[in-house]
């Protein structure tokens, strides 16, 4: 009796084991799939990366021989971003005030976007093609001609204005609503002076934050397309309203993309060349001398700055993100 | 109200007599709602918000081709804003002449399809094993992907040129060619394709992470039961991904495929890194102002914005072949995100 038992037991155990054994084969195969990112990440990424923050800590010489010869300096290059750099901090600053400033437009207005995109309506395609242009054509090469003063824009209206016919008047061509209309309007609402300017700066910004939202609508619109249709019809026959519906079913279960929007507006805006603290840091590139480690330096503070700035508001969102259980 | 009235027309079809509201009562009751009012508002607003984006997003470029084909009358005109009076083809002329556009183009061509082919399919070799397979290091590796996306470029760029122009991974190189003698102890990648290629074959390039995680993302969406039952079929997991995986993730590789050829078709970072002037001949290197022109637009007091406008029709051929390639493979763009149900 106990005799048999134990063979049971080990029965039991055998075959629960010999499915565990394969499932780790097939895991295993996994990483003959991510061997070639994991092998030029080692190769060729990490001593890249590594030789950057290497070079932060030096001074370089180009050989004229070939080659390159360095002289370890120290924090030198780290204090003197900070401190005999005129103009690094204060770029810093402003940079990130605006960056603070901007996510939230991006991520709410593709967000819209997406969503009045998503709905059934006559010329529905056409118009998604049209807000898909700016990903795919106002990037590099148009960007940095768009970036270096493009006078002709200036000339024929503006590239972000509606006052073609308007030059006559005093009001700068860029402006679409003059700052005096929008604070006509908020006078009576007691909306601090702050409020009042971001709103007229976002107004007058539109054709930035278009041309940086084009990604972000699309993972918005993969997201509302992955809802489940049943659950906007059930919503319907109980009898809800379309704003109710927004509020409890689309707007929860769009939240991890809002996540990853949010999280992917920080990188994808403070990468680009467009951005004022990385003009001013290639520009120290170019320029300074001895610019191209310094530039390192400063670039890495950047990014220790900006990824510290990702954590927050990615542990701040994750609070209020909702998962939709899936078994 | 009397109960509805059944007449029999014949044997298969019955006509039901009843009181109907009037037709005016029920189109008050439809229409005079304030449903309906919202809605109406609403379409109308949404047609102007959507008309007003387009336009905004239109109309630099439609400023760009008109002014591409102003004269240098055109820009002393102040009645000229936008549509030249006196047209000319000049400036195309010009810049593919002296800006040698044709080589540019081909050039950027097998470059951009190069990377943009082997980029769709390494990004998605790399998003299937990490959402499908739950090896020890996924994390790590996904966090890896996550840091290239991470790391601005113009943070290693002075490294990345060194690493390319000394290639020479782990000193291997350098320990072969003292074995056999050779005089250079690295490789010199500069001016070739191959910065980007290795870049490419590793999935480190130019957003590549975005599209690992976008492949990522699709590929868990896909039923695991799709590959079992090719597992209980005899195929290995290679095989599997081959025959079964790739043909359905088709629509979402296109969208990759369209974002990496025109991303790359218009990067500057990277092609003036890798390229300095006496290598190939590429897109960036046409955006300037052709010889003859200059000299033009030197005598010229307008010769400013002369300048501005060569140097945006530049811009506009460069982009030429994206905006033919783009409409023709947007229907393809929306279908791959209607069927990638990215979720977070």
């Amino acid at each position: 009796m106990n005799a048999d038992a134990t063979v049971k037991v080990a029965a039991v155990n055998k075959k629960k084991k010999k499915p565990a054994s394969l499932d780790r084969k097939k895991a295993r195969a996994g990483w003959w799939f991510v061997l070639p990112f994991v092998a030029i990440f080692i190769a060729v990424y990490l001593p890249m990366i590594y030789d950057s923050i290497r070079f932060s800590f030096h001074e370089i010489e180009i050989l004229q021989a070939g080659g390159y010869e360095l002289i370890y300096v120290g924090w030198d290059n780290y204090s003197e971003a900070l401190f005999v750099d005129a103009k690094y901090v204060t770029t810093l600053v402003e940079g990130l005030k605006q960056l603070i400033l901007d996510i939230p437009a991006i991520v709410i207005f593709s967000l819209f976007m997406a969503i009045v995109l998503n709905d059934k309506m006559p010329g529905r395609t056409i118009f998604r093609a049209i807000f898909f242009i700016p990903v795919i054509l106002s990037t590099g090469i148009i960007d940095s001609i768009d970036q270096s003063g493009n006078s002709m824009m200036d000339y024929m209206g503006s590239s972000d204005g509606i006052s073609t016919g308007a030059e006559e008047s005093q009001t700068t061509a860029n402006d679409i609503i003059s700052a005096v209309d929008i604070q006509k309007l908020f006078a009576n609402m007691k909306i601090g002076q702050g409020l009042v300017d971001y709103v007229v700066g976002l107004v007058n910004d539109i054709y930035n934050i278009v041309n940086r939202s084009g990604v972000q609508m699309l993972i918005f619109l993969a997201g509302l397309q992955s809802i489940n249709p049943a659950i906007y019809e059930s919503c319907k026959i109980d009898g809800a309203s379309s704003w109710e519906t927004f509020w409890k079913i689309t707007f929860p279960m769009i939240s991890p993309m809002i996540l990853v929007n949010t999280i992917y507006t920080v990188i994808d805006s403070f990468t680009s060349a467009s951005n004022t603290v990385m003009a001013y840091i290639d520009q120290v590139y170019q320029n300074a001398a001895n610019g191209q480690v310094l530039s390192s330096a400063m670039s890495w503070m950047y990014f220790l700055i900006v990824m510290l700035l990702i954590v927050v508001v990615a542990a701040v969102l994750s609070l209020y993100t909702f998962y939709q259980r899936r078994d | 109200m009397d109960s509805p009235k059944v007449l029999k027309d014949n044997k298969r079809k019955i006509r039901v007599e009843f009181e109907r509201t009037s037709l005016k009562e029920r189109m008050k009751a439809k229409y005079l709602s304030f449903g309906f009012a919202f809605q109406v508002v609403w379409k109308l607003f949404r047609y102007l918000l959507l008309i007003g984006i387009s336009y905004i997003i239109l109309y630099p470029f439609i400023a760009k081709i008109f002014g591409s084909f102003m004269s240098t009358e055109d820009l002393v005109d102040a009645t000229v804003r936008l549509i030249p009076k006196y047209p000319t083809l000049d400036t195309y002329k010009y810049i593919i002449r002296e800006n040698s556009y044709f080589e540019a183009f081909f050039n950027t061509f097998v470059l951009s399809v190069l990377c943009a082919f082997v980029q769709t399919l390494i990004c998605s070799v790399i998003g299937y094993g990490l959402a499908k397979f739950k090896f020890r290091g996924n994390k790590l590796v996904f966090m890896a992907v996550i840091l290239t996306m991470i790391v601005p470029h113009d943070t290693i760029k002075l490294s990345m040129y060194m690493n390319f122009k000394f290639f020479d991974v782990f000193g291997i190189y350098g320990f072969i060619s003292n074995l056999f003698n050779l005089e250079a102890s690295s490789l010199d990648l500069v001016n070739t394709y191959w910065p980007l290629v290795i870049l490419s074959l590793g999935g480190i390039a130019f957003k590549n992470g975005l599209y690992i995680f976008m492949m990522r993302q699709f590929f868990k969406g896909v039923p695991d039961e799709l590959e079992e039952a090719a597992y209980i079929d005899g195929e290995n997991t290679f095989g599997t991904f081959v025959k079964i995986i790739l043909p359905i993730s088709i629509p979402m590789m296109i969208t990759i495929f369209l974002f990496a050829f025109s991303w790359q078709w218009t990067d500057n970072f990277y092609t003036e890194l890798f390229f300095t002037r006496s290598g190939a001949i590429l897109m960036p290197s046409i955006v300037h102002v052709p010889q003859t022109l200059s000299e033009v637009a030197n005598s010229f007091t307008a010769g400013d914005l002369y300048q501005s406008c060569i140097r945006n029709t530049c811009g506009l051929m460069v982009i030429l072949p994206l905006i033919l390639f783009y409409s023709y493979m947007q229907r393809y763009l929306i279908q791959g995100i209607e069927r990638s149900g990215i979720v977070g």
